[in-house]
């Protein structure tokens, strides 16, 4: 017997096969003629400067941590959705004690600013340090 | 009737059919978006291949099948070229549970309207969000192994995007879930009968959802994995010919499957505005199919139209913004829309 799991590997090998089968077909039509310059990194036609492994922001890692407990923790409330119109208040209460945890979670990850971003501050430049003071100007003047 | 091969081949009917609307509606999507964004921007956009620029998608397709593939020396190959199969192949095994319609009865046996969508696959919902979060993979995996400076950041930042937005998006639908008690798309469905759709009993969910929904597209606002004025073209720079046309085309196909579940899910999927019987449709006949099919389709449209129209008029959010609005407001209010919907169910039903 063929189950619906099965339609389901079923229809995710046909659609690898079919991307497969693009990019067999692609192969076949274009050309091919290769060279360093063409194959080398794009850095806006720049000579690329350094590796690719540059340093980025550790919040990265911080989101994927708190990501982790929460969709651990929403992952225990979806059988508990489904059954929910058949239970009492009792589950009720035990669920909003559940929900007083991760809120408790989301306040800490909040207060400890987890869950801040590097904000641009832009700096405004001011007239007075565009202009040059009338005597400087003179000097180079002079000087030059 | 039940031996293997016939079960079979009705799969193998019922594939042909969904990959071929898939394909076509990315097609008409593609075209769609361009022309939209011709008339937002007041000019024309494609109107030369064939009648009324129709042909667009086609020419694009074999246009990109021409291009030379460049893979950069310094990338990983291997990584390089599955990356776009898992996007793509995701973007596509999604439409395995989505019912386009209920069933039809032929020789007096039913037959569903989708490919695994009969009523003993009951995980359509949980199936969808654990599709969305292999899709994750193929993004960042395309970024980190294109040995780029602006594919590592692209890829980085739409790992952490998406990430963030799940947990909205599955916070949302867990209010419909306890609604219907049910995961699978069909009894959702089904529990919107007679205009009682989800948008109105469930509003701060749909807004939650449809927010989120935007977030997981990597579209405009959200679309800083690809923010072309930063990141040349973010995960995919180093993406040339039919590898950079699978993004392309997964990009529309996931805008497509947004769009449906956003109707089946808020909107009402597939049940008719009037019921079956003031049309004289009987249950089950190949007629009240096709209304339902095409009820459906009209919805979808209606969807991705607005998804197009928000991408040509809303300008991109700045990365803290977008880290802002995902954990401070939506996760909040996908908390309180759970709680509430918790307490109206225990009041009124």
């Amino acid at each position: 017997m063929l189950t619906d799991f099965g339609i389901i590997l079923l229809f995710l090998i046909i659609s690898v096969l079919f991307v497969g089968a693009g990019l067999v077909t692609a192969a076949l039509l274009r050309p091919s003629r290769p060279n360093p310059v063409k194959n080398s990194t794009y850095e806006c036609g720049e000579h690329p400067w350094g590796g690719s492994w540059v340093r980025f922001n550790p919040r990265f890692y911080v989101i994927a941590l708190v990501f982790l407990v929460f969709d651990v923790e929403l992952v225990l409330l979806f059988p508990w959705a489904v059954v929910f119109k058949d239970l009492g208040w009792f589950a009720f209460l035990a669920m909003l004690v559940f929900f007083a945890v991760l809120v408790v979670g989301l306040a800490y990850d909040w207060a400890k600013g987890y869950l801040e971003w590097d904000k641009p501050s832009p700096q405004t430049p001011k007239l007075e340090d565009l202009v040059l003071p009338k005597k400087i100007f003179h000097k180079q003047q002079k000087d030059s | 009737m039940d031996s293997f091969l016939y079960i079979l081949a009705l799969a193998g009917i019922k594939l042909g059919i969904v990959f071929t609307l898939v394909l076509l509606a990315a097609a008409a999507l593609v075209y769609l978006e361009r022309r939209i964004a011709g008339i937002i921007q007041d000019r024309l956009g494609p109107n030369r291949t064939g009648p009324f620029g129709l042909l667009q998608p086609f020419a694009d397709v074999t246009k990109l099948l021409m291009k030379e593939d460049i893979v950069p020396e310094a990338a990983n190959k291997k990584i390089h070229g599955i990356a776009p199969i898992i996007t793509l192949g995701v973007a596509f095994v999604v439409y395995a549970v989505i019912p386009f319609g209920d069933y039809i009865l032929i020789n007096g046996e039913k037959i569903y309207m989708g490919l695994a969508t009969a009523p003993d696959i009951n995980i359509g919902i949980l199936f969808i969000l654990a599709m969305t979060s292999v899709g994750i993979y193929g993004i960042t995996l395309a970024g980190w192994s294109s040995n780029n400076k602006y594919s590592l950041i692209g890829g980085l930042r739409s790992a952490a995007q998406m990430v963030s937005y799940e947990i909205a998006m599955g916070l949302a639908l867990v209010g419909v879930v306890m609604l219907t008690g049910s995961f699978g798309l069909s009894d959702i469905v089904r529990h919107q009968d007679g205009w009682l759709w989800n948008i109105f009993t469930q509003p701060l969910g749909f807004i939650i959802f449809l927010t989120a929904s935007f977030a997981e597209m990597n579209r405009t606002p959200f679309d800083l994995p690809e923010a072309d004025a930063e990141l040349v073209g973010g995960y995919n720079t180093e993406y040339s010919g039919m590898k950079f046309g699978m993004f392309f085309l997964a990009e529309y196909a996931n805008m497509a499957t947004s769009s449906a579940i956003i109707a089946l899910v808020y909107l009402g999927g597939w049940t008719l505005p009037v019921p079956a019987e003031t049309l004289g449709l009987e249950d089950g006949s190949v007629l009240l199919g096709l209304a339902q099919f095409v009820t459906f389709i009209v919805k979808i449209f209606a969807m991705t139209i607005f998804i197009i129209w928000v991408r040509w008029s809303i300008p991109r959010f700045r990365y803290d913004q977008l880290m802002h609005l995902g954990w401070k407001i939506l996760l909040p209010l996908g908390l309180i829309n759970l709680v509430l919907t918790a307490v109206g169910i225990k009041i009124f039903a």
